[in-house]
């Protein structure tokens, strides 16, 4: 391999690397609801086409940008105050399968209702971020990429220090730990996981705006679900850590395979080979990378 | 413990014949091929038997052996390509074709199958995307398996029996009936058997079947395998005698959510709940349309009316896993105790 070659899979993994960041945006809502209810939120697509066809709809309606930020956050708080009354509470303490089947449910609805209010053509959202690529070291990386990882890592920090630092954090790292004792101690768990959904609905937003503005606002983007749950099942779904460095090893792993394995099989492997990285790990590491260890993963 | 009650009325009714069972069968195989319109054979029929069959797989899978799939799909593809390719490929008889891709999908369900031997509940159900995609893939991806077709549509042979051509709709609708009631009856013995009790104990608790001395390894390899090969003569049903195409664009994973949903609606390890959800899903769009269009006139379009039933059909999910988490099955057993008791007081 010369260095040219060399230097072009540096540049197909940092790319690689940095769609990984793009997962583990999404993949991160599905862990904030995973961590505090336990259920496993198949819905998370969904908001994030929700919240960015709000948002763009709003903009398109001549509404300034922070303003249509700040309704669309309003709505999907809204939404996961909704969807605590309507879904959550009344199927508190039946098993975390039938929670997520609810959610599965609830994936339609919204992908539904969504495009019922906003319509169903495609969108283009522009956040004012260059596309242009500029070089490091002779590897071209997308701006846009960047300033999305800046902006995840971001996220992520403001979330860490929310958990960390704030009443309603700890609140949610009890209920985490304990669902049991929590409850016994007084806290709220249906206020608790009204806030979670929101928060999560929060994540989806961003997370919607940064693939919208590279996809294009339509239905396609409640698939992206499909790309987040490896991500999950690999760094384990309790973990934000687990998921940001499953993020990364699968980003870069499928960009990589797409390049030097995917000609072998005639290309358009990106589907299900993240899926395979997944199980392989699995099968030697069963509670992914990052999950809590326990005997039963229920 | 409900669904287990559940499962066991509904094996009572089913035994020998009762006479419920016996009328079903009566009118399906007489009443319905005499008096039903080509329409209510097309549109109705056939789709509902193909999915009854393919909920019946994934109800053994998920209701008795308590599995989530969610790629049951794939199987439903595996099956119709590989009847489709056994009978381009050898001519052997229509019959031994449909047993052939049984296998095949059987086999392919115990490779998917194998992660469910060390991953439970969500990592085995996020693991079973891993079958859709990548079948979905295979199959548009290698022309061999359609044998070049540009277009990857194809059109499904004509079913022969003995010379017999069951070209018509009423032929089709006969030959997919007979092959559900055997499979339906097969399933029947299977859970009311001692693998049945070993599927529910595997799915109760696994380490007190361990413990009891049920092989839970093999058993759960059993169910997937079992599963797979009757979803993929349910995907031949669907592929020969429904569409009468094969294509692997209509295998995909809200194929796979359907199937899903039947099984949630009709009732979780319940028969004859996965024949009523399989009915209420098949039904269901077309009652829709024929409503908006009396409704409202043509004044919706059909884009707008898919929407609303995607909405409906979720709503629909959440509000039986609230409302009546042991599916219609329950429902038909509370109606019929009810009936019985008026008629024993009248």
């Amino acid at each position: 391999m010369d260095w040219f070659e060399l230097l072009f899979a540096a540049e197909v993994a940092v790319g690689g690397l940095l769609s990984g960041v793009m997962y583990a945006l999404v993949a991160i809502g599905f862990v904030l609801i995973y961590k505090t209810s336990g259920v496993l939120n198949f819905a998370q697509g969904a908001m994030v086409l929700f919240a960015a066809l709000t948002f763009v709809n709003l903009v398109e309606r001549g509404v300034p940008f922070w303003v249509s930020v700040a309704v669309t956050l309003a709505a999907m708080t809204a939404l996961g105050f909704g969807i605590e009354r309507t879904v959550l509470r009344p199927l508190a303490n039946r098993s975390p399968m039938t929670l997520f089947m609810a959610t599965l449910g609830l994936s339609y609805v919204i992908e539904g209702a969504a495009q019922l209010i906003w319509g169903t053509q495609v969108h283009r959202l522009d956040l004012g971020i260059s596309n242009a690529p500029f070089e490091v070291w002779g590897i071209f990386i997308s701006t846009f990429d960047l300033v999305a990882a800046a902006i995840a890592a971001a996220l992520v920090a403001a979330l860490t220090a929310f958990f960390r630092f704030t009443h309603t954090g700890l609140a949610f790292r009890a209920v985490a730990d304990d669902q049991f004792a929590a409850l016994a101690v007084g806290l709220r768990l249906d206020r608790i996981w009204a806030t979670v959904w929101a928060a999560a609905g929060v994540v989806a937003l961003v997370a919607g705006l940064l693939w919208g503005a590279r996809l294009g606002v339509q239905f396609s983007l409640s698939l992206i679900v499909l790309k987040a749950l490896p991500v999950l099942v690999l760094g384990g779904f309790d973990s934000i850590l687990g998921a940001i460095v499953a993020g990364l090893v699968i980003g870069a792993t499928e960009k990589l395979a797409e390049v030097y394995i995917g000609p072998f099989f005639g290309g358009g492997i990106e589907g299900w080979f993240a899926y395979a990285v997944a199980l392989i790990v699995l099968l030697v590491r069963p509670s992914g990378l990052f999950g809590q260890k326990r005997v039963e993963r229920y | 413990m409900s669904v287990f009650s559940a499962s066991v009325t509904g094996a009572r009714l089913a035994t020998g014949f009762s006479l419920p069972v016996l009328v079903v069968l009566s009118l399906g195989f007489v009443a319905v091929p005499l008096t039903a319109s080509p329409y209510v054979l097309e549109a109705i029929l056939l789709p509902f038997l193909a999915l009854s069959l393919a909920g019946l797989g994934l109800n053994l899978l998920t209701g008795y052996c308590g599995q989530v799939s969610l790629g049951s799909a794939a199987f439903m593809a595996v099956g119709a390509f590989a009847a489709y390719n056994f009978d381009l490929r050898t001519g052997l008889p229509i019959p031994v074709s449909i047993v052939l891709a049984a296998l095949t999908a059987a086999v392919i369900g115990l490779v998917f199958g194998l992660p469910s031997l060390r991953l439970r509940g969500f990592y085995l159900a996020v693991s079973t995307l891993a079958a859709q995609f990548f079948v979905q893939w295979a199959l548009t991806k290698f022309s061999w398996f359609s044998n070049g077709s540009p277009s990857g549509i194809i059109a499904a042979p004509v079913i022969e029996l003995a010379g017999l051509r069951l070209d018509s709709a009423v032929g089709r609708y006969l030959f997919s009936l007979t092959i559900v009631t055997a499979i339906t009856l097969l399933v029947h013995r299977i859970v009311s058997g001692p693998e049945g009790v070993n599927l529910i104990a595997v799915r109760d608790n696994e380490t007190a079947a361990k413990v009891i001395g049920v092989p839970v390894l093999r058993t759960k390899l059993v169910a997937f395998a079992l599963s797979s090969g009757i979803i993929g003569i349910a995907g031949v049903l669907w592929a020969f005698t429904y569409l009468r195409t094969v294509e692997p664009a209509g295998f995909n994973l809200d194929r796979s959510f359907q199937i899903l949903f039947i099984v949630i609606i009709g009732g979780l390890a319940t028969i004859r709940g996965t024949f009523l959800g399989a009915g209420l899903i098949v039904v269901f769009p077309l009652l829709l349309g024929r409503l908006s269009a009396f409704a409202f006139d043509g004044l919706i379009d059909a884009g707008l009316i898919k929407l609303i039933e995607r909405i409906v059909l979720g709503g629909t999910i959440i509000l039986f896993l609230i409302a009546e988490p042991n599916g219609l099955s329950a429902i038909l057993s509370r109606l019929s105790a009810r009936l019985r008791a008026l008629v024993r007081r009248g």
